[in-house]
């Protein structure tokens, strides 16, 4: 039996003196990161009112609750919430193709390659920015002040979030988009909505159509929340469903909710493929 | 220089043209009846969604005049000549701000912490098990479908109102967000070093801790970070079920018709949006950055 011979760690050291000996400011980042992340968490758990008792006893009422919902139970309302579904699923489509035809004008004229003047470009991509900045509950809000309660709001909510989102990504696909073609247009003499025509839409739609699906898939997610507010849609009975402690229709409109998710997934996904296929997933 | 283009003997231009217009012909077809079922399926959801143009046209005027009440003061003067009148209840948005800060770093933190715990169960190399593995990649899904708000208006019933249930509502959503993402990182890392550490004779656990660990760390941060940024949004509109942060207070200013507060209340909250979507970005191009220089 022949042993390994031990390491001399002394010679080690005085030969890889980088590994032995760190200096303190990099020993010390990590154990000072982990200590002022758990400050942080620590003083923002005293801040928000948590205590164990509070945790426990709403614990326990969430194990009620839990137990309440089972077996998931619609009643006799199981035909009004199919409209409800039918009635998200609509404001998730509308929102989502508005908002893609508003933005499609707008990206060009936040993109590099069709408006070089940064005088027009900057204040665009700020303007997206800020209406990117809003979340879609607050447009919701806003439109349910201008023309009612009810699901043409949640329309417009969707459209108005989205028009900052698809503006920004679309105009980063023009960008993206292959110069040669657009000279190939202009050297055969073709004016500037030639080339954009010609040129830049055959590049770019399918980037877009495959981003414009993958936003109704996300949106339908969106529009179930916007409901809570009072747009329309399954979200609203969902949230009154909540208020009035019917637990049993709660938990089946919340599988409703995962099951159309589920499909709406499904179909966009095969439809994305058909699309850009393979080689591109967005 | 003397080239001529050359022009196919007539018969065989008919023929290739004939080929061409065939397949153009096709594709239209297949383009004009896609067009028709989505235009189709538009017209059934405006249908579904009670789209009315008419109420559309009466009131847009009333859209665009909003935005000119919430830009005026009481007194009718603009917002941005008075910006003390404006701001005038600035100390008291700015706690709730670091409210909202403070539910969305709390949330994303415990969030991190369980989808940490629950992503070498769901990936699809370390998994245990094919059951666990089943179980828990259904548990995430759920989290993640179900909307946070939702999950908030359920925990305001079973916590009371209050930021807790905002915490809370983040932190489960941000699990299975944040578990979906690191189990893809775990499922995308190098298997080698763990063949190495499990031929020492190691448990699983720390085929973990030192095989797999050590190269995906940046990239959970990379997410966490991300997830930060988004849950900031979301905290923001948490107010709206009671779960706490500036939301109550926009929600109050828009249903009361506080004009201007409502403007001051969304500079904030754009501003705050902005500064952390900045920060987080130069934070993780320094975090990779310093990975890629290894």
């Amino acid at each position: 039996m022949s042993q390994l011979p031990k390491p001399d760690t002394a010679e080690l050291r005085a030969k890889y003196p980088g590994v032995f000996e760190r200096p303190a400011s990099a020993r010390l980042a990590m154990p000072a990161t982990i200590v002022a992340a758990l400050a942080i968490f620590a003083y923002g758990l005293v801040d928000l009112d948590f205590s164990p008792s509070r945790l426990i006893s709403g614990m326990s009422q969430l194990g009620w609750i839990t137990m309440m919902m089972i077996p998931p139970n619609p009643g006799a309302s199981f035909p009004l919430y199919m409209q409800a579904l039918g009635e998200t699923l609509s404001i998730a489509l509308l929102g989502t193709t508005l908002a893609a035809l508003l933005a499609l004008p707008v990206s060009l004229l936040a993109a590099r390659n069709i408006i070089p003047s940064n005088l027009i470009r900057f204040p665009v991509r700020r303007f997206l920015d800020s209406i990117r900045g809003v979340d879609t509950l607050i447009w919701a809000l806003v439109w349910i002040n201008v023309v009612g309660l009810g699901p043409f709001a949640g329309v417009l909510a969707i459209m108005v979030s989205d028009f900052g989102a698809f503006g920004k990504l679309f105009s980063e696909a023009i960008e993206a988009a292959d110069r040669k073609q657009v000279e190939g247009i202009r050297a055969s003499g073709g004016n500037a909505l030639h080339e954009i025509r010609f040129g830049l839409l055959p590049q770019v739609l399918p980037v877009i159509a495959g981003q414009v699906l993958y936003f109704i898939e996300s949106n339908t997610r969106s529009a179930t929340i916007i409901g809570i507010v009072g747009a329309g849609g399954i979200g609203l009975q969902l949230a009154e469903q909540i208020r009035v402690l019917e637990w049993q229709k709660v938990s089946f409109l919340i599988l409703m909710i995962l099951i159309a998710v589920a499909a709406i997934d499904f179909i966009s996904s095969k439809l994305r493929f058909a699309i850009i296929g393979q080689r591109a997933v967005v | 220089m003397a080239t001529a283009i050359s022009i196919l003997p007539a018969q065989q231009l008919a023929t290739l043209n004939d080929a061409y217009r065939k397949a153009v012909a096709r594709k239209r077809l297949k383009a004009t009846v896609a067009a028709a079922v989505f235009c189709a399926a538009l017209f059934i959801a405006a249908l579904g969604a009670d789209v009315n143009l008419h109420t559309f046209f009466t009131y847009f005027g009333n859209f665009v005049s909003y935005f000119d009440r919430i830009l005026t003061l009481d007194s009718g003067a603009r917002v941005w000549t008075d910006p003390v009148e404006w701001f005038w209840g600035l100390k008291k948005w700015l706690r709730l701000l670091g409210e909202t800060l403070l539910i969305s770093y709390v949330g994303t933190l415990t969030g991190a912490v369980f989808a940490f715990a629950l992503n070498f169960f769901a990936a699809q190399n370390t998994s245990p098990g094919p059951w666990v593995r089943f179980t828990v990649r259904r548990l995430l899904e759920i989290a993640r479908t179900v909307p946070g708000i939702v999950f908030a208006l359920i925990f305001v019933i079973a916590f009371g109102l209050g930021p807790m249930a905002g915490v809370l509502a983040i932190a489960i959503h941000t699990t299975g967000a944040l578990g979906k993402l690191f189990a893809e990182i775990v499922e995308n890392a190098d298997m080698k070093p763990v063949e190495g550490i499990r031929s020492t004779g190691a448990s699983w656990l720390s085929c973990m801790r030192f095989a797999i660990l050590p190269q995906v760390s940046a990239g959970y941060a990379s997410y966490a970070l991300l997830r930060f940024e988004v849950n900031v949004r979301e905290a923001s509109v948490m107010g709206f079920v009671g779960a706490g942060g500036i939301g109550q207070e926009l929600v109050v200013a828009i249903r009361k018709f506080y004009y201007s507060d409502v403007s001051a209340i969304l500079v904030t909250i754009i501003v705050t949006v902005f500064i952390i979507d900045i920060s987080t970005g130069w934070l993780r191009g320094r975090l990779f950055g310093k990975e890629t220089r290894r």
